[in-house]
């Protein structure tokens, strides 16, 4: 089971139309699971899943309700999905309110209860994708840990490129399991010279920054319409193929 | 993923009655959904080319008796073998490249995966055989919640059944199931509810294997390598000899196909089996048949049993040899390959001498007329001094001589005696068993059980003491024979002494346990066992 996490500490940049598309392409070749980490419930609103699971984030987190029992089936063949539930606003509490253990058995460091509810789905699922807040918070560095790879949408801008910097860093000094960052721009509006001057410039030969941008169309808006991955009611669109592109330079093999 | 499916059949009499087609049914069931869902049609790869399926099952119908369907599906991404439990739901899949279902093929030959590991222990040493074919057209319809999701599927089946791949084929009734999608079980059952109250619309009762079956006239489970003989306790002895005679000939000749084409070792085991209880039933109960017949027919099976003992013994061979190279101590299994390589060479050799005498006119001619002969005597019974006897009388007065004979003759075994007295007394031993199977449904369930399981823990005591011996001799004659070839490189000789030299210890450690065994089975215990037996086919004969 390889586990990907959508990141970016600004919240608008495209997280979760890459969350909903590279989950329906990784669910033609393996099971795949997409938790919507995000109380905002975006991804669960594009799978048309309703934002709420049962018990909320506390039964999940203090490990009275098992992860599985949340899951639902979306339209697609393999692919589920844990839906949002608006009690995750306060996840951060949740899941420091665990810190001092308890009876469930469960790890009793706040910042690895995401892997640790993750795992006993490893047989099941193939690919796992976390959609992430925005932010940096206790939900963030759950995810940096249980993530192997973090896909970070990046505006084309000076100062978004900036805090990648800033980002990789933080990674980098890391104890124990670090994931493996893989940057991508997106939104990316070829009319505008900024965008596409920090796209060349950053791309060209930095390491760890896709190849594929996800341009800025408004069928990628158009999912909220149609509350399906744009890879699915446009396969063959320049949005899809972006995505595609994108995706076979993170799948593995 | 669809986690769960309640399946309904349209019912052809209700349709049949009503005068409404299928069509008319599927429209009633689409409009009880609406009610509750939109229905729309799956966009899907689900409606998709017409699916191939093939089921496959041993000879003997392991699969099935264990309550299990596997089938072999054709698919554009790759073909597939799929194991089913009773319910219809799949228990294993695994990827089946290169697959001819028309092929008959051993579990062990198919590559590493879930459905092999079910299902080696269950079939071996049998192969996999075509069952009946399958074409459906399924098409899957979503049912949607007020969010416009799907909450569960509609899948219909239209099948189209064939027996093993040829033959008429049979339409069979249109199949329904309502498919779970995984979070959203109530809506399904909700989805179930409505379609199960459909007018015409009855639950699904049993696989759509088990449906294939009963529409193209084939009966499951319907061979078995037991005699099974319809026998009762007041029939004439004659006619119930000649019953159980003309079962042991539809055994042999159901297996003699499967020889011919050598598809796995236990037809020309079965048939053995039928030829050596056909030999005893004529030798112990010959004399309610008439005498000229009986004693052609019991030479006839003689040269039938003799042609078939070197290639078998070989399959023995070959069917043990793992676990014999598995065992050795001082030699390894590499050692071996080259008894092995002859064992096949000779075993392909005897094949063709077997083949040969099996399509040969005396062989049909020694099947045909013994048929004949038996269904006289079964239909028009035989006169002389035997005409009263009844079936039941027979079987007391032959079990009890057959037991008294194994009780006197192995009573006179010593430490001392020669093999010779131990290997006539498994053929005795053989002859009560065979005996009571023959009339098996004359005798009381529990006195019998309790007999047949001690005489047979006598009998695997006598086998491995003779089988050991046979063995170790063959492999002496088998050597000297490789020699002869120049096919037995020094390693190998020595590994087959090794082999030979456990079997000598293997021989040794059955004859120390024949006292113990023998005792068990004739003792006062064991003779108490056959009073009970007797006594009730005594009981049985009064009546």
């Amino acid at each position: 089971m390889t586990v990907y996490a959508t990141y970016n500490i600004k919240g608008g940049v495209g997280k979760t139309t890459a969350a909903v598309n590279l989950a329906h392409l990784s669910a033609d070749g393996g099971r795949t699971l997409l938790w919507d980490l995000d109380p905002q419930g975006a991804a669960s609103f594009l799978f048309r899943v309703k934002p709420k699971v049962k018990g909320g984030g506390k039964a999940l987190i203090r490990g009275t309700r098992a992860l599985d029992g949340a899951i639902k089936g979306t339209d697609f063949d393999n692919l589920d999905l844990v839906p949002a539930d608006f009690s995750y606003r306060t996840m951060d509490l949740l899941l420091n309110a665990g810190q001092s253990g308890n009876d469930t058995g469960r790890s009793a460091k706040p910042a690895l209860r995401i892997a640790e509810l993750l795992r006993p789905l490893a047989a099941d699922y193939d690919a796992v994708f976390l959609d992430c807040p925005p932010g940096i918070s206790l939900v963030s560095e759950n995810v940096l840990h249980a993530a192997d790879t973090l896909l970070v949408p990046l505006i084309p801008t000076t100062l978004s490129v900036r805090t990648l910097d800033q980002f990789t860093e933080f990674i980098a000094g890391m104890a124990g399991h670090r994931p493996a960052v893989l940057a991508f721009f997106s939104m990316v509006d070829r009319r505008k010279r900024l965008h596409q001057q920090a796209t060349r410039g950053l791309s060209a030969g930095r390491p760890g920054v896709a190849r594929t941008a996800i341009p800025s169309l408004s069928l990628i808006e158009q999912m909220s319409v149609h509350r399906a991955p744009v890879t699915a009611f446009a396969p063959r669109s320049k949005a899809a193929c972006a995505y595609r592109a994108l995706w076979s330079e993170i799948r593995p093999g | 993923m669809a986690s769960g499916l309640r399946g309904f059949v349209l019912d052809t009499e209700a349709a049949a009655a009503s005068a409404r087609t299928a069509d008319d049914r599927m429209a009633a069931v689409h409009a009880a959904l609406a009610s509750a869902f939109t229905v729309t049609a799956d966009r899907g790869a689900r409606t998709g080319p017409a699916r191939r399926r093939t089921w496959l099952d041993t000879f003997d119908w392991r699969l099935y008796r264990a309550g299990l369907a596997l089938s072999y599906e054709r698919a554009r991404r790759g073909s597939r073998l799929v194991l089913e439990g009773d319910d219809g739901v799949p228990q294993a899949t695994q990827p089946a490249p290169r697959w001819q279902p028309r092929r008959p093929r051993l579990a062990a030959d198919l590559e590493a995966g879930p459905v092999r590991d079910r299902i080696l222990a269950l079939t071996s040493p049998r192969a996999l055989l075509p069952v009946a074919a399958a074409v459906s057209t399924v098409s899957v319809s979503r049912l949607l919640n007020s969010d416009g999701k799907t909450v569960a599927r509609l899948i219909r089946d239209d099948s189209t059944v064939t027996a093993a791949g040829h033959g008429p084929a049979a339409a069979l009734p249109t199949r329904l199931a309502i498919a779970e999608v995984r979070g959203y079980p109530g809506q399904a059952r909700r989805a179930a509810r409505l379609v199960a109250g459909v007018p015409g619309v009855a639950p699904a009762t049993q696989p759509v294997v088990k449906a294939a079956l009963s529409a193209l006239g084939l009966r499951p489970g319907d061979y078995s390598s037991g005699v099974d003989a319809e026998v009762t306790a007041q029939m004439p002895a004659s006619a119930a000899v000649a019953i159980l005679l003309l079962r042991l000939l539809d055994t042999l000749e159901a297996n003699t196909d499967g020889v011919l084409r050598d598809i796995d070792t236990e037809f020309l085991h079965d048939l053995r089996v039928a030829v050596r209880r056909s030999r005893s039933a004529i030798k112990l109960l010959g004399d309610v048949l008439p005498e000229g017949p009986a004693e052609h027919y019991g030479a006839g099976f003689k040269w039938l049993g003799d042609l078939t003992t070197p290639t078998r013994d070989l399959d023995v061979h070959l069917l043990g040899f793992d676990a014999t190279a598995r065992q050795l101590l001082a030699a390894t299994a590499a050692d071996l390959q080259p008894f092995r390589a002859f064992l096949a060479r000779r075993r392909a050799r005897e094949f063709r001498r077997l083949a040969t005498a099996l399509r040969s006119a005396r062989f049909r001619a020694l099947a045909d007329d013994w048929r004949k002969v038996l269904l006289e005597v079964r239909d028009a019974g035989i006169p002389g001094s035997r005409r009263g006897l009844t079936a039941a009388e027979l079987a007391a007065s032959r079990t009890a001589r057959a037991f008294a004979k194994v009780a006197r003759r192995g009573g006179a075994i010593t430490p001392e005696s020669p093999a010779e007295s131990l290997h006539d007394l498994r053929k005795r031993c053989k002859e009560l068993r065979y005996l009571l199977e023959f009339f098996a449904p004359l005798h009381d369930p529990a006195a019998y059980r309790k007999v047949v399981g001690d005489l047979k823990k006598l009998q695997d005591n006598l086998g491995e003491f003779q089988d050991s011996q046979v063995q170790r001799e063959e492999i002496g004659a088998l050597a000297d024979a490789m020699l002869a070839e120049g096919a037995a490189p020094a390693a190998t000789l020595l590994a087959m002494g090794e082999v030979a030299a456990r079997l000598a210890a293997s021989q040794a450690e059955a004859r120390e346990q024949f006292g113990k065994r023998f005792a068990a089975f004739a003792g006062p215990a064991g003779q108490g066992h056959v009073r009970v037996l007797l006594g009730a086919a005594a009981s049985e004969a009064a009546r």
